[in-house]
């Protein structure tokens, strides 16, 4: 496999593989107004490249367990009456910063800071990309094996369990596929703008999906095109990868919204 | 032989307790109301009977591999969710096309397939909630509050399609509601509960007993009059199946 050598070619696949797995995830995000909860995920995993780095451990498994653990914390808390809203942006910027400042001791390390908060995708190694498609495939596996059972617990948890399904186990599901999602993200876009990979390709998506099905497959094929336009405008620019892969993410869900207003006028 | 029997059923939610010692059955083909004040435990009750809420003590027995159908109180769909009628009736198992349209047809929502969840009207949208539960022949058909939202001429009607749907598929029913005059109408035995259960038998009878007056108190007397005067023109149950005017 010599196209592998070539680092933009390995850069267009993780881009890929990343947003193919985001994207269905992102759904729900969207779906479950959950927004916040992926953003406090995402931040938690930079605590955990800062224990990894600590223990020399994979960043990979740091970052995961790091953000498993702030999932199951909220995901535990969700619903208790707390004000959630508020708890989460406690939770999501404290990790941050925590990280932040636990990546201070780490002698050596504070250069490459940027590499794990904006993403480092034209580093990304063939090792980095068994990971990424290994978790993206783990993530899309899972999403798709209770694809029923998590949009109907989505719906209503009452009528998720008078069919017979627990919500909370599908909560659980979900809470496992954004970690790992955020986990195999990092390289790519970096903990940052996670969050942004998940949302934006679901949200333009929406305007032009009928069933949740198509907004899938819709979110899927705008999170792919972000990856492969941003690089190639990111490379043309001379502008740092991950961040240009959401601006390009962005545009299109500015284009989406546009069409949608268009197409409303004329039917108006 | 019973669908359902509940010994003893004490449920906690959030440290308090919503119900304490609840004995209840019911038979195939009967419908059961359940009224009481608010955060008297119905939904709770409802809840529990489906499996969504795990009794602190006590016991819920359902008849071995019962097909139960659920109307929630209320369903929010999220804007962001594109949900068209046909793909909501298959979830979480998919049903075939045929299957689906019948389903819809029997609740009075033919033809709503393809519209999306969130275009429909609160009365389309609480019928094609009925279709869903309709979708695998229920033997006990759930309500909880399903005409929330409808005017009295539309919730007048929904409880008559569900005594419709009751005399052709012969499930049971049970269901919770505020309106007590439709209520006391439509139903085969009344509970009244508050906690626990207060009293339990036909709508005459609850209407009658000291403990429904304590709660209801002077709502009762207008509840009990309005009962009377639709008993006496719904003994026909042949009239026919009518799409009123109700969306």
């Amino acid at each position: 496999m010599t196209f592998l050598d070539d680092f933009i070619v390995r850069a267009a696949l993780a881009g890929v593989g990343v947003a193919l797995a985001a994207a269905p995830l992102g759904c729900f995000v969207v779906w479950r107004r959950m927004a916040y909860f992926g953003d406090a995920t995402a931040h938690a995993a930079i605590l955990g490249v800062a224990v990894a780095l600590a223990l020399s451990v994979s960043v990979f498994a740091g970052a995961l367990a790091m953000a498993l653990v702030m999932a199951l914390t909220v995901s535990a808390l969700t619903g208790r009456g707390f004000a959630m809203d508020t708890l989460l942006g406690v939770l999501a910027h404290s990790a941050l910063a925590f990280g932040l400042v636990a990546v201070s001791f780490l002698p050596g390390v504070r250069v490459d800071l940027m590499a794990y908060l904006f993403g480092d995708i034209l580093a990304v190694s063939r090792g980095d990309l068994a990971v990424i498609w290994g978790g993206a495939a783990v993530v899309t596996g899972l999403v798709a094996w209770r694809w029923s059972a998590l949009l109907t617990a989505t719906l209503n948890p009452d009528l998720a369990a008078a069919s017979g399904i627990d919500p909370r186990r599908e909560q659980l599901v979900l809470t496992l596929a954004l970690a790992t999602v955020v986990a195999v993200a990092i390289k790519v876009v970096g903990v940052l703008l996670i969050a942004a990979l998940l949302i934006v390709p679901a949200a333009a998506a929406r305007t032009f999906a009928g069933t949740p099905e198509r907004m899938a497959v819709a979110a899927a094929i705008l999170g792919a095109l972000s990856a492969l336009g941003g690089l190639a405008a990111a490379w043309h620019l001379d502008t740092p990868a991950g961040p240009t892969i959401v601006c390009v993410a962005a545009l299109l869900f500015g284009a989406a919204m546009a069409a949608d207003l268009l197409r409303r006028g004329v039917r108006a | 032989m019973t669908l359902l029997t509940i010994r003893g059923l004490h449920v906690k939610l959030g440290g308090r307790t919503v119900l304490d010692g609840v004995d209840l059955d019911l038979a195939p083909g009967e419908i059961v109301t359940i009224v009481g004040p608010n955060g008297s435990g119905k939904s709770t009750l409802l809840r529990a009977i489906i499996g969504a809420l795990a009794p602190s003590s006590g016991r819920i027995d359902r008849k071995g591999g019962l097909r139960i159908g659920y109307v929630p109180q209320r369903l929010h769909i999220d804007p962001t969710l594109p949900m068209s009628v046909s793909r909501f009736l298959s979830l979480p198992r998919r049903v075939d096309p045929g299957t689906a349209e019948a389903a819809l047809a029997r609740a009075g929502a033919a033809g709503l397939g393809p519209r999306q969840m969130t275009d429909l009207s609160g009365g389309q949208f609480q019928r094609v909630l009925l279709a869903r539960a309709l979708i695998g022949t229920p033997e006990l058909l759930i309500l909880d509050e399903a005409t929330q939202g409808l005017d009295q001429p539309g919730s007048a009607a929904f409880y008559r399609l569900i005594a419709a749907l009751r005399a052709e598929i012969g499930c049971a029913v049970l269901m919770v509601s505020h309106e007590l005059h439709v209520v006391m109408a439509a139903s085969d035995r009344v509970i009244c509960l508050n906690g626990h259960i207060c009293c339990d038998g036909t709508p005459e009878v609850v209407a009658q007993a000291a403990e429904y007056r304590a709660l209801f108190g002077t709502g009762t007397e207008g509840a009990l009059a309005l009962y009377r005067h639709d008993h006496d023109h719904r003994h026909d149950h042949d009239h026919p199946h009518r799409h009123e005017a109700a969306e």
